[in-house]
């Protein structure tokens, strides 16, 4: 038995877990772990929510609380739904690129646009990992998968700045090589009233990796650490010179009116002016 | 699930205990290459899972930041501080 004190937010008869060997999908559920731990949440007091594909395994089943595995592309639908009849849960979605941003894209911006109060962490590998590769939305530009062979000719979704110009009240994007900073951002993005997506980029070495000459986990760690840029210095670079990094930061941190209390508001409204 | 402490590679050195558990360490490396002080070195011999995994042998240049033991996808590795070792 490893002797890891977060090894008790997990369900440990389910593991070694199912990932690859140098998955980011581990380090993302060790960080939440992490976060859950710092700030005391009771596990009985989360809701965990996921779609389909690899990274939507991340909450289950190893995470021991009440975790809700959905259809592809439709987490937030589900959580919005669990946080409207439980407001007083935390309600969390973990979830990959393709999951989240492409097939259930449309979920995401309108959740945004709302300012529901639950925590969106993305988990964007780049590619559709589970299904073995195929490009996704998030593919960077150049990037062979196995249905671009000679380069991917599209350019990928810029999710952060769009969850931002959406609506969210917190959106901070960060890699699996900055480990604290993503931990500091979980638990902003746990306590946040308001809609918060944290977007990690992660690394697949298997189906994204070895394709792009990134042949192992660390290889893809010290590209992302390579070819990040933090937000404060982007914004006095060229899109040009920003072609194919990487910028980190936290896009967003506001107060913005929150959707299920404003329901609430409503229902009470509507009960005290019926007596 | 395993409960056999043969598992679990320890190196202790005053107050400061570093952990691996080689029924979960999958052998990525990321422990190795991302320790910012070069803690850890491959083993020499084959795990039972058949992988090579990481031997913190330059326990004393640790820092405790606990870098490994936050990125380690699998849970394997044990960064213990007593108390009063800080
Ligand atoms: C309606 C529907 N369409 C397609 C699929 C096949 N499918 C399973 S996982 C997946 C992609 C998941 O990609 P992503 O969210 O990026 O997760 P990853 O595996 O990369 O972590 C797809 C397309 C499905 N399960 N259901
Ligand atoms: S295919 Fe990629 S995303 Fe899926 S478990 Fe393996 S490394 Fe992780
Ligand atoms: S990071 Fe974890 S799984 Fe990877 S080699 Fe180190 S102990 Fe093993």
């Amino acid at each position: 038995m490893s002797k890891y004190r977060m090894l008790k937010y997990l369900r440990q008869e389910v593991l070694p877990t199912t990932m690859c060997l140098g998955c980011g999908g581990g380090t993302v559920l060790n960080i939440f772990a992490n976060a859950v731990d710092e700030l005391g949440i009771d596990p009985k007091d989360l809701v965990m929510v996921s779609g389909i594909g690899c990274s939507a395994w991340i909450p289950s089943p190893y995470f021991k609380a009440d975790t809700l595995h959905t259809t592809h592309g439709r987490p937030i639908a589900f959580a919005t739904g669990i946080k409207v009849g439980l407001p007083d849960k935390y309600v969390v979605v973990i979830s990959g690129d393709g999951d989240l941003a492409g097939i259930g894209g449309n979920h995401l911006l309108h959740a945004a646009r709302r300012n529901i109060d639950i925590a969106v962490i993305l988990v964007n590998n780049f590619i559709h990992g589970m299904t073995g590769g195929q490009v996704a939305p998030t593919t960077p530009f150049g990037a062979k998968t196995t249905t671009t062979p000679y380069g991917n000719i599209e350019h990928p979704l810029n999710i952060s700045e769009t969850v931002a110009a959406a609506g969210a009240s917190y959106v901070a994007r960060w890699t699996t090589a900055n480990p604290f900073m993503l931990l500091k951002s979980i638990k902003k993005a746990l306590t946040k009233k308001g809609f918060a997506l944290v977007e990690v980029i992660s690394q697949c070495p298997v189906q994204f990796g070895q394709r792009n000459k990134l042949r192992s986990a660390p290889d893809m760690l010290r590209w992302f650490l390579k070819n990040s840029v933090p937000l404060k210095k982007a914004m006095k670079m060229s899109p040009e010179e920003l072609e194919g990094k990487i910028v980190i930061g936290e896009f967003i941190d506001r107060e913005r009116v929150e959707f299920v209390e404003e329901l609430n508001k409503i229902i009470r409204g509507v009960y005290v002016n019926a007596d | 699930m395993s409960d056999s402490l043969k598992d679990i590679v320890e190196i202790k050195i005053n107050g400061l205990s570093i952990s691996i558990n080689k029924h979960f360490c999958k052998g990525c490396g990321i422990c190795i290459e991302m320790c910012p002080t070069k803690v850890f070195e491959w083993s020499e011999k084959l795990s039972e899972k058949g992988v090579y995994f990481p031997v913190p042998s330059y326990i004393d240049k640790c820092t405790k930041c606990r870098r490994c033991e936050l990125m380690c996808p699998d849970f394997a590795i044990s960064v213990e501080v007593e108390e009063g070792a800080g």
